[in-house]
Parts: structure tokens; sequence; C-alpha cells
């Protein structure tokens, strides 16, 4: 063996001081521009880091592709869903009269609107395919109002940073960053190929967020709020998909 | 060439190529055995088999995991339980909602399988890349990969698939590929892991969204997702004849290779065809 020379000492030590100079400072902008997501600790945070940071600088801004009206799913699949609360139920035999969607969080105007306000703000249709991280997957026409909007109604206050989203079902909830949330392909959905959103898609209300995997789409929307911090909402990993293992950025 | 610090212990333990065992013990043998001591990889081709054996052991195990969640594969863009599948594997799910015929669910992993699919799949990317680029730029590529012009033709490869098959001897292999080899490793290299990846970014809804066409040019999401298990397969397929024929030409040897860089011919099966 040859042994070490002074200049490979020398060579290596400049390489690794460079290489972690160039690593923090890419972490920290990263941080700058959001592109870091809150379940990157852990073992798998940095590849979860790496898919969510160039898919953000990649396709942030990118239009919505649709599909055409002919391929839209005879039969879309219906997911099973979880026991309903009795409340549901109760909403339900009222036709969701009572169903109110609160927008609260670092707002100016913090809103309560039914489907019907939803429907008077705002009507959008997009036909766009569902992919289940399982495999599977389906074409639909959702119609709803666009995210975007509710927030402008709402009033965004400067130091919003995510939009945390809940299901009327107990310890469904989720997360977006806001290059998701205003993105104006992300619909809060209330219909369905031409007619109400059915029970078993979501209805009455379904965040429809067409640029990751069906488990970002939450059924049965019933709350918003919108934060500056993933950090105090369960267990800071920005939803509660991550608490069972599950990517909370589902891009892909 | 590095030379070795021979001691009369380490070589003692070298079996000596005939040549060689008729010098004096006392001779300087140690310059001997250098001569005959090849760099047959280099450290970053060595740094990249591994760190691509071990992403691609962690996409495989983590790959089969996520199919297990929907054992249905599909053609076109779209597919469901409620659509017909172009075929289906006969195993039971992670998933009550998939038709499987077993009365029982397996346990869902999909979650860390998926985390460690795409961690795994950046380290294959990246390393990839850095391999691509040492193939261009230290001429690897063109003294070792691309066939050379006497290889280039029909003939070469039914020649050497029947020496092959007539187990022959041919010492002129022991320091660079055959035709078979070299064509076998461009296919790896520049169709079946580029398509791997290709496919793989097809079953993105973020990318595909963004860009259409990474999907559409294919034939859709499904056919992308069925294709991704046709090109593992394939690449499976590479692996068990890659690992055999390591396994014919001796393994140990083979593998000190790829470790540490050196093989000594006296180490290696001379009826071997699977050397560099």
């Amino acid at each position: 063996m040859n042994p070490i020379s002074r200049r490979k000492v020398l060579t290596a030590a400049l390489a690794a001081t460079a290489g972690a100079a160039g690593f923090a400072a890419a972490a920290r902008l990263a941080q700058k521009y959001g592109l870091i997501p809150p379940d990157h600790r852990g073992p798998y945070g940095a590849g979860e880091a790496l898919t969510y940071a160039c898919q953000r600088v990649l396709t942030a801004h990118r239009p919505l592709h649709e599909f055409p009206r002919s391929m839209i799913s005879k039969q879309p699949f219906m997911n099973e869903i979880g026991k309903l609360p009795d409340s549901f139920k109760a909403s339900q035999a009222l036709n969701f009269s009572d169903w109110h969607l609160t927008v609260d969080g670092l707002v100016d105007h913090p809103l309560s609107l039914s489907v019907a306000d939803l429907r008077a703000l705002a009507t959008r249709n997009q036909i766009t395919e569902v992919a289940c991280e399982e495999g599977w997957s389906y074409i639909a026409e959702w119609i709803g109002t666009p995210l975007s909007l509710v927030l402008r109604e709402a009033g965004l206050r400067p130091e919003a940073r995510f939009l945390v989203y809940y299901s009327i079902q107990p310890g469904w909830w989720d997360s977006l960053d806001l290059a998701e949330a205003l993105y104006p392909g992300t619909l809060i959905s209330w219909g369905m190929n031409d007619g109400d959103l059915p029970v078993g898609f979501g209805g009455p209300l379904r965040m429809r967020v067409p640029r990751q995997l069906g488990y970002k789409s939450i059924k049965f929307l019933s709350r918003i709020t919108v934060t500056d911090s993933m950090k105090h909402f369960g267990k800071g990993l920005g939803s509660a998909s991550p608490e069972v293992g599950y990517a909370w950025y589902a891009g892909i | 060439m590095q030379p070795l610090h021979n001691t009369a212990s380490s070589l003692a333990k070298l079996s000596l190529p005939p040549q060689l065992r008729c010098y004096p013990h006392r001779v300087p043998v140690a310059i001997q055995v250098t001569k005959s001591v090849t760099v047959r990889h280099s450290l970053l081709v060595r740094v990249a088999h591994w760190l691509t054996f071990l992403a691609f052991i962690a996409l495989l195990v983590t790959g089969i995991e996520i199919l297990i969640s929907h054992p249905r594969f599909y053609w076109g863009e779209v597919g469901n339980v409620n659509t017909q599948p172009l075929f289906t594997f006969h195993i039971p799910s992670s998933r009550d909602t998939v038709p499987t015929g077993y009365g029982y669910v397996l346990p869902d992993q999909n979650g860390w399988s998926r985390y460690l699919h795409f961690q795994a799949a950046w380290l294959l990317v990246l390393t990839g890349a850095v391999y691509l680029a040492y193939l261009v730029f230290s001429g690897h590529l063109r003294k070792h990969l691309f066939p050379t012009r006497e290889q280039r033709s029909i003939r070469a490869c039914t020649t050497r698939i029947s020496q092959y098959l007539r187990r022959n001897k041919l010492a002129d292999e022991l320091h660079t590929y055959n035709v078979l080899q070299r064509s076998a490793y461009l296919v790896v290299i520049f169709v079946l892991f580029p398509l791997i990846i290709w496919t793989g970014l097809a079953m993105s809804p973020a990318v595909t969204t963004a860009f259409p066409f990474v999907s559409s040019l294919l034939g859709g999401r499904q056919t992308a997702r069925t294709l991704h298990l046709f090109i593992t397969i394939a690449l499976v397929l590479f692996l068990i004849v890659h690992v055999s024929m390591v396994a014919r030409s001796g393994f140990r040897a083979r593998m000190r290779a790829m470790i540490t860089g050196k093989a000594h011919p006296a180490e290696t099966n001379l009826t071997s065809r699977e050397i560099l």
C-alpha cells in the first residue's frame, strides 16, 4: 500500500469541507424557499426532501392537465370508507343543508360556508385522474369551488405557510403547502360527473388535490385552518399520514 | 500498478503461478507477484456497483411489497377492480378491497415501503448519474463496453454463444469483456435503467400533471405501471445471469475484484469467461 500522502490528506479535507459547506448552503436555501417537507426527519427524510424540493421547483407552476370527456371512467372505483359519526347521518338526513365548512387560523376573515355558499362563490370543473398509492386509478369530472378563491375570500395573512384540513371522521386530517393550496386545480369538490358528489366519493365536500395521490383528497371536509408552522398539529409531521408511515407529500 | 509489500507469511498464502514456482525463495518474489496483480475495477466503479446493488435490492423488496397491495395489472390510462385486468397475480393482497379469492388480508407495509422505494430510487439515480459521467469521460465506455470493431457482427455473437455452450477456455478475455457481456451491460445501463426510471416517473401525479407526455408517450399510467413490472423482471433476470456467471468464474476472486479492485490471476479460475 502507498503511505497516505500529505497531498491526499489535504485534498480530502478540502473536499469534505467544501461538501459540508455546500450541503449547509443548500439546506438553508431550501428552508428559505419552503422546499423542506414537515416529515423530513427520520431515516427516509433525505429521499422525501429531495423529491419534494425537486417537484416543487419543476412542477409547481405548470398548468393542470385534463383528460377528454370520453376518458371518464364508466365505473369509478368507490374505495371503502370508515365508520361515519352519527352527526354525519343526521346531516345526511337533511340533505347536508346544515353542513358547514369553517375556515380559520391565519386569515383576516374567518368563514363558515354552507355547500350552497360554496356553489354561489364559484364553480369550476375538471376532468382529472385519481391515482391511489396502491396502484389503481380512475378518471372523473370533479365539480367544485377552487380552494384558492375561498382563501382569497378569507384573506390569507402574510405569515401563512400551510393549510390544515379536517374530515368529519375523527383522526383524518391532512395539510397542503401554499403552492398546492393556491394552485388553480385544487378544488373543494361538491359535484362529480354532472351530479352531486356521492357520499361514497366523499360527499358533501371533498378536498380534491389532483397533483397528489388519492389519500391527500380527503373526504367529508369540514374544517380548514391556516397556519405558519406544522409543529403543533399532531406529531408535527404535516398530517395524519406520516404518523402511520405514509409520506406527507404525495406527488411522488 | 501498486507495489505489494509482501512478507514471507503472505507469500506462503499465495498459490504462485507455475512460472514463478522455480524461483529461489529469497529472490524478491514480490516484484514478480506485483506484475501479475492487476487492478480490475476502479474505485468509482466499485463504489457505484455496490451502491446500485444496495439500491436495487431495496427497490425490489419494497416494490414487491407495494405490488401486493394491488396485484392486478392493466393496460392504458386507468385501471381498478371495476375494470378488466390485463393479468392478475393470484396471491393474497394487503388490502381487503381487492378480490383475491383468499379469505385473509396481509398486513399493510406500504408506508415505509414507499418511503424506502423513493429514497432508494434517489440513490440509484444519483449513483447512476456519476457513473454515467465517469463512463463517458474516462473512456471506459469506449474501451470496455462498446463492442470492438471485430465484435460488431452477428457472427461474433453466435461464435461466442457456441463457445459458451462448449465451455471453451478463452485466455484473451481475462482483461476485457466479450461481445455478449458488453451487449448485456449496455442494455442494462442504457435501456433498462432509463426505462425503469421513466415508467416510475410516469406514475407520479405531480410529474404527469406538469408534463403529461411522460405518461402519454408510454400509453398511460396503468401501462407505465405494467411496463415498470416487466422491466423489473428483465433486471432480475440480468441479476440472476450476472451472479451465475460470477459464481461459475470463481465467486471469491470476482467478489474480491469488485471489493478491493484487485484480482490475482493465480486465484482466478482460468476457465472463466466472466472477468473484469
